[in-house]
């Protein structure tokens, strides 16, 4: 993995330096909470609901034992002995002390991390698809691409002040696990005619109030061309990107309002005149940043163990059929670790956990960990030979959870409990479904099937894109949920139609309930998932599900 | 009296001590005739379009870009495009520019920075100097450096 050099060293520690001026500033009175605001978002600090949070980048979401084990040493100094995982492969304390975050960051540092853009209206952590440089069907890492980008987009002098946000993902594999097309620009990597390696760009995509599917605003773009290319979109929009609303300050809204046709015209207008300047030679990519990215040395020798073990232990077998998923070298697993026990909060690691995950990555795992936009964790590269101890270990603390892609795979943003902007609560939600279904024991009967809850209309729980979408907004003082469906997150994305009235908070479960079984009912097999029936049914045996009063008036 | 900040120092407008004067764009083509190019600025305000200053970076020799916020940097993309479109001349940022922001500015191809009494008793020229400091060392040089 990328690790460090002398420049990254120095100017992580400077930003440290400053930021620890900045703070006795804030204390001592001589910055106000208002001048102080725009210094302590460029490093990430945020003030929640009731204290100051610390996001923490994890670039395209890739980390080792190292790593980890000094994010559970920052858990449990300085916060209340744990961590939350966010649906930007970052981690989230939600408790420190602002005296004590210069240490944190100090910290981070010791071992080659930051919270550099991990706010503010600027190219924040880029992500890339979790099962990166191990998924069988992967045409190419994207970490090298997304490590590049990393570099030349921290301080880039012209985009620290854009419109808002911005975020870019990268996959390169044609399963799109990244969700590239609900960013400001996705990356695809892909091939030209003559076999020759580019990427597709995808632009305008985003979640939010008014969510768009990103398009195709280059079909393919040699890879030489992609910062000069990503500048003279980041220029485009910087100019024109609407600062009189935040809320239609994204890029996806610049291309609604504009066109597709005339952003493209004026990206590659610009774009020829960047290419003038500055042209990076392919070979910077491959040779030094790629060399980072090298795969480990796999061990090919396979073993009848896991066979055997999978014969004898039915949980192991539930384990591997849902959590461990196929590796490019036939002796090899990806195995994700489930932040989301049966009425957990989703994200959330211990930091007893997270030194467990940090001990099997070294010992079984070519020591990398990874982090999903789904916030679960990722081994990446374990032996299948060492599955069966890697599960029995994630077992005794209570990481073993077999519900990967399922019903209680939940994702869900903070909501209530802890952010400013909520408008009701999703953890708790999430953990009804997940008890409920736990309780039906049909969890694995019901199959593939992705829940996503947002406590806003800010979508950070993805809703929009989940099978069932499931969003929190606020009635008159009281929770009301409502419910969309069909959504899709991967490259057939697709928005969930919304299916009828909210539901209040305790007739949400039930409905739920109604909808699945019927789902049970109505597909064809168990090869039909959810989404599948879905598509085929349209919204209509679902929504009879959802609302049977209504039915029963209309009859 | 605005105070210019020219290579982290506080100094008078040399611009103007010289004898330039700074025109609003929009008013420009009357103003230009009796003017030589090298004592003509121009004043574009933060939503100018970069590209229709094309037919003009010829005849002045300055242009002043309005930062109406710390928040809105539209100024630095017009600078940086200037800049890639030829032009040579004096860029000056003015208005409501931060200390912290004045590398940002430096690296976009600012020359100076404009910033009003007040804010300059606020912010004192020991902070912009020490913010000049950090114009280098940065990713984007790193990466070019590495481009031969
Ligand atoms: S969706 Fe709303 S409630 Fe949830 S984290 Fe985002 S802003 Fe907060």
């Amino acid at each position: 993995m990328y690790a460090y050099n002398e420049f990254d060293e120095a100017f992580v520690r400077e930003r440290v330096r400053q930021f620890r001026g900045q703070v006795e500033k804030r204390i001592d009175g001589s910055l106000t909470e208002d001048e102080f605001k725009p210094l302590r978002l460029m490093n990430g600090l945020y003030l929640q609901l009731h204290a100051y949070m610390l996001r923490v980048a994890i670039p395209y979401g890739t980390l080792d034992s190292r790593k980890m084990r000094q994010l559970a040493m920052i858990a449990e100094k300085w916060d209340k002995g744990y961590g939350h995982l966010t649906t930007r492969q970052n981690i989230q304390f939600n408790w420190p002390k602002l005296k004590d975050v210069p240490e944190m960051l100090e910290a981070l540092a010791d071992v080659g991390m930051h919270a550099i853009q991990t706010s503010g209206n600027c190219v924040r952590n880029v992500t890339a698809d979790h099962f990166a440089g191990a998924a069988a069907d992967e045409i190419e890492d994207p970490r090298p691409t997304a490590e590049l980008i990393r570099q030349w987009s921290t301080d880039h002098p012209e985009f620290q002040f854009l419109p808002r946000k911005f975020k870019i993902a990268i996959t390169g594999a044609p399963n799109d696990r990244a969700v590239t097309k609900a960013h400001d620009i996705g990356i695809r990597m892909v091939r030209g005619g003559a076999g020759e390696p580019g990427y597709e760009i995808i632009v305008g995509g985003g979640l939010g109030r008014s969510p768009f599917i990103g398009k195709v605003l280059r079909e393919f773009l040699p890879k030489a061309h992609l910062l000069p290319y990503l500048e003279a979109i980041l220029q485009v929009y910087n100019l024109s990107g609407r600062r009189d609303n935040k809320y239609k300050a994204r890029i996806k809204i610049l291309v609604h309002e504009t066109g597709l046709e005339e952003i493209r015209d004026a990206v590659e207008a610009t774009f020829e005149r960047v290419l003038e300047e500055f042209e990076f030679p392919s070979d910077l990519l491959t040779a030094e940043i790629a060399g980072h990215f090298e795969p480990p040395e796999f061990d090919n020798t396979q073993t009848l163990a896991f066979g055997e073990a999978l014969e004898a232990d039915p949980v192991l077998r539930a384990f591997v059929e849902t959590n461990v998923a196929e590796h490019k070298n036939p002796a090899y697993g990806i195995v994700t670790i489930s932040t989301k026990p049966v009425g957990g909060t989703p994200g959330d690691v211990t930091a007893g956990q997270m030194r467990v995950i940090a001990d099997l990555a070294e010992r079984y795992g070519h020591d990398e960990i990874r982090i999903s936009h789904e916030q679960n964790a990722v081994l990446p590269h374990v032996r299948k030979a060492d599955i069966p101890t890697v599960h029995a270990a994630l077992k005794a603390v209570g990481l073993a959870t077999a519900n990967v892609g399922l019903v209680s795979d939940i994702i869900a943003c903070p909501g209530m409990d802890y952010c400013a902007l909520a408008t009701a609560r999703s953890i708790p939600v999430a953990q009804e479904i997940s008890e409920r279904f736990h309780a039906l024991k049909l969890e694995h009967e019901i199959g593939e099937l992705k829940i996503k809850i947002s406590g806003c209309i800010n979508a950070c729980g993805h809703h929009h894109v989940g099978h069932i979408g499931i969003l929190g907004l606020d009635k008159a003082g009281v929770e009301n949920y409502q419910v969309t469906l069909g959504g899709d997150a991967t490259e057939t994305m697709a928005l969930g139609e919304r299916a009828g009235p909210g539901f209040a908070a305790d007739e949400l479960i039930p409905a739920l309930e109604r909808l699945i079984l019927a789902y049970l009912q109505l597909r064809h097999s168990r090869e039909e998932t959810f989404l599948a029936a879905y598509r085929r049914l349209g919204a209509e045996p679902f929504q009879a599900a959802l609302y049977p009063e209504k039915e029963r008036h209309a009859a | 009296m605005p105070v210019i900040i020219k290579e982290g120092r506080f100094i008078e407008d040399p611009f103007t001590d010289a004898g330039g004067a700074f025109v609003a764009l929009d008013q420009y083509s009357a103003a230009v005739h009796d003017r030589e190019a090298a004592l003509t600025g121009i004043d574009v305000p933060a939503d100018t379009d970069p590209q229709a200053l094309a037919g003009l970076m010829n005849s002045v020799a300055a242009i002043r870009i309005a930062f109406p916020s710390f928040a809105d940097g539209r100024g630095f993309s017009i600078a940086r495009k200037l800049r890639r479109m030829g032009f040579n001349g004096l860029i000056r940022a003015k208005g409501h520019v931060l200390a912290d922001q004045y590398p940002l500015a430096i690296r976009s191809g600012f020359d100076e920075v404009e910033i009003p009494n007040d804010q300059a008793g606020r912010m004192p020229q020991s902070q912009w100097r020490e913010a000049l400091a950090r114009t280098q060392n940065n990713y984007l040089d790193r990466l070019k450096h590495r481009a031969a």
